[in-house]
């Protein structure tokens, strides 16, 4: 950490004072924000089957919850922590395959192997976070981007996973959809509610801290390697059990699921939505993954959309659609 | 034994011209473009359109028309360079890492589906294909194009080193380099300069990607992603922000690939080299030969 910093150490001082002003009031807005906010989503996600209980909208609306899913796991490493992950889906992969292997081998109900599944994904986390997380941010984006397409190449080549064809016959959770719908929101609704409690916790502003401000978090006390270290089996836990109800939700899995795209648009929900804000990611998740359904036919265009609307959010609202109410993020 | 080594070192180039770009971008204003291997795609099917608009091209005429259409396509893919860095990169030039990561990410996208809806998503032939009599040299087979290609490969890297080294254009990027704000205080023109070091690395890559879909046939709109990351790869080996460390990596890279499919499988061949990647960054994260990347910006 000693080496010079010649041009943006003016800057430096800047990012601690701004967090420092703003952490009061920011925090007890937030939690009504959040509250009312999240009620109110939970209660549309309760409603819908209600409107529309269909396979085809069931299957949509279970896609789009677990996606949420997705994107409150990243939004703990991308949003909160500032560490820019690119192989997302390798965590919902080793989840998903974790769970989909041990339930077709050894013929055990999908729950049971939660358990396995939370252990493989800390492990995986711990596997490529260790070694990495003292390296520039940068560096890591681009590690993460080589250990999604070896997770990825890794499922394809082995024959314990099916190769090219994966795994099927996975058992579901609940035999009906709508049981399966109801299922998947709880969980989802326990998991964003957990991401944004953590968000708010020491740890969580911890985290925050190393984002603003890498050294001087470290000059304060913070441990940030073990912060990002967190923050990063966090995410791969939440990743890990999305990749449970994507395999108990679809009943195979096959290595097309997990690719570089896969992961990118997890992260385009996080941007989009805004980075560190709960109720933003949510949003940005949702609309993410409906998007497609609702624009059939232009499929063509959509990850140029896609690339072109990350940059531009990027210029011009850098702290996406439904910023963080401290500002936090990012600016 | 020796097919392996020359395999290696050929694959090893394309990765060198590759990863040139990469690290030239990184030492100067310390970006990862991940843009970067999408525009050897767009190098690739720059030269299929001019070859196709071309039309038919005498066998004998393959190799002097293929190196004019080399020089047009490093032309445009070298201004399609300067272009995003323009729009996509300048803007964000104070703001936080984070942010640039995601531009380029959102570049990286833009180039390949943009691609893919203008050319369409089904792999294109090369009307251009060099296939010619093998040669031995010292047991192993190549082919006169292979060593030809090899030949490009090298003095554009020399031409490059040269360029660093030796003009005032490049001592102006090393000094951007080193300290931006002094640079500029110096009289440098710090964007000018980051500017033309974009269009020399896109140039390069575009430069690649015409090679390799002359010597491989097939190109496709997603060509860019992998190598990419190989590149980067080599990059990261050789030491980023270092040239001669960079066109080193590059030739590591294509030898221990070489040598990993031999012994492990062509399947396990990019798990083989990502791993190696996450291997060099735990144990010499400023790779073989840089030094200049502890610099903490």
């Amino acid at each position: 950490m000693n080496e010079t910093k010649a041009p943006e150490a003016p800057d430096a001082p800047e990012a601690p004072r701004k967090l420092g002003a703003k952490a009061p009031r920011t925090r007890l807005s937030k939690l009504f924000d959040n509250r009312w906010a999240g009620l109110a989503g939970l209660l549309i996600a309760l409603l819908a089957p209600f409107v529309n209980a269909s396979d085809y909208a069931l299957s949509i609306m279970t896609t789009a919850a677990i996606f949420v899913m997705l994107a409150s796991g990243l939004n703990i490493v991308v949003g909160y922590t500032g560490l820019l992950d690119l192989g997302y889906a390798a965590f919902f992969a080793v989840g998903a395959y974790t769970s989909g292997v041990l339930a077709t081998r050894l013929d055990l109900p999908l729950v049971a192997t939660v358990p396995a599944v939370i252990v493989v994904t800390v492990i995986a986390g711990i596997v490529i976070g260790a070694p990495t997380l003292r390296l520039r941010s940068d560096y890591l984006a681009i590690v993460t981007l080589g250990f999604g397409e070896i997770i990825r190449i890794t499922a394809n080549n082995l024959p314990v996973t099916g190769g090219p064809s994966g795994i099927y016959g996975i058992p579901s959770l609940i035999d009906s959809k709508a049981g399966f719908y109801y299922v998947t929101v709880g969980v989802v609704a326990i998991a964003v509610l957990g991401a944004s409690r953590l968000g708010r916790s020491r740890l969580g502003r911890a985290m925050r801290f190393v984002r603003e401000d890498e050294d001087a978090a470290e000059a304060t006390g913070v441990h940030t390697y073990k912060v990002k270290l967190a923050a990063y089996i966090a995410g791969a836990v939440w990743g890990g059990l999305a990749g449970v109800l994507f395999a108990g939700q679809l009943s195979a899995i096959s290595p097309n699921s997990f690719t570089f795209l896969y992961s990118a648009t997890v992260l385009m929900a996080v941007v989009l939505g805004g980075m560190g804000s709960v109720p933003g990611v949510v949003l940005g998740a949702i609309v993410i993954s409906l998007l497609p359904e609702l624009l059939r036919e232009a499929a063509d265009y959509r990850y140029f959309v896609f690339g072109v609307l990350l940059i531009v959010v990027m210029l011009l609202r850098p702290q996406g659609l439904w910023p963080a109410r401290s500002k936090e993020a990012l600016k | 034994m020796t097919q392996l080594v020359w395999n290696g070192l050929f694959v090893g180039s394309f990765y060198a011209l590759v990863a040139l770009g990469y690290s030239m971008v990184y030492g100067i204003i310390k970006l990862l473009n991940f843009a970067h291997g999408d525009l050897y795609m767009l190098g690739a099917f720059t030269g299929f359109a001019v070859l196709s608009a071309l039309g038919g091209v005498p066998a004998a005429m393959t190799l002097p028309v293929l190196l004019g259409v080399l020089l047009l396509t490093m032309v445009s893919t070298g201004l399609a360079g300067v272009v995003l860095e323009r729009v996509a990169y300048r803007p964000l030039r104070g703001a936080p890492r984070l942010s640039l990561l995601i531009t380029a990410v959102g570049a990286s996208f833009a180039l390949e589906y943009g691609m893919r809806a203008g050319a369409g998503p089904d792999p294109r032939v090369y009307p251009v294909r060099l296939s010619g009599t093998s040669i031995e040299v010292l047991g192993a087979r190549l082919t006169l194009q292979q060593l030809v290609l090899i030949g490009v490969a090298v003095v554009l890297m020399v031409g490059l080193h040269l360029l660093v080294t030796r003009s005032r254009e490049g001592r102006a990027m090393r000094a951007i380099a080193l300290d931006p704000r002094t640079s500029a205080l110096m009289g440098i023109d710090v964007n000018a300069v980051i500017s033309r070091t974009f269009f020399l690395g896109s140039a390069l890559a575009g430069a690649a990607g015409v090679m390799a879909g002359a010597y491989y046939g097939k190109i496709d709109f997603l060509m860019g992603f992998l190598i990419g990351l190989k590149a980067f790869t080599a990059a990261v080996i050789g030491g980023i922000g270092n040239i001669p460390g960079t066109m080193l990596g590059g030739l590591v890279l294509g030898l221990l690939e070489s040598f990993g499919t031999y012994w492990l499988g062509g399947e396990w061949r990019d798990v083989f080299a990502f791993g190696v990647l996450i291997l060099f960054l735990t144990v010499r994260p400023t790779g073989l030969l840089g030094e200049r990347v502890t610099e903490r910006v």
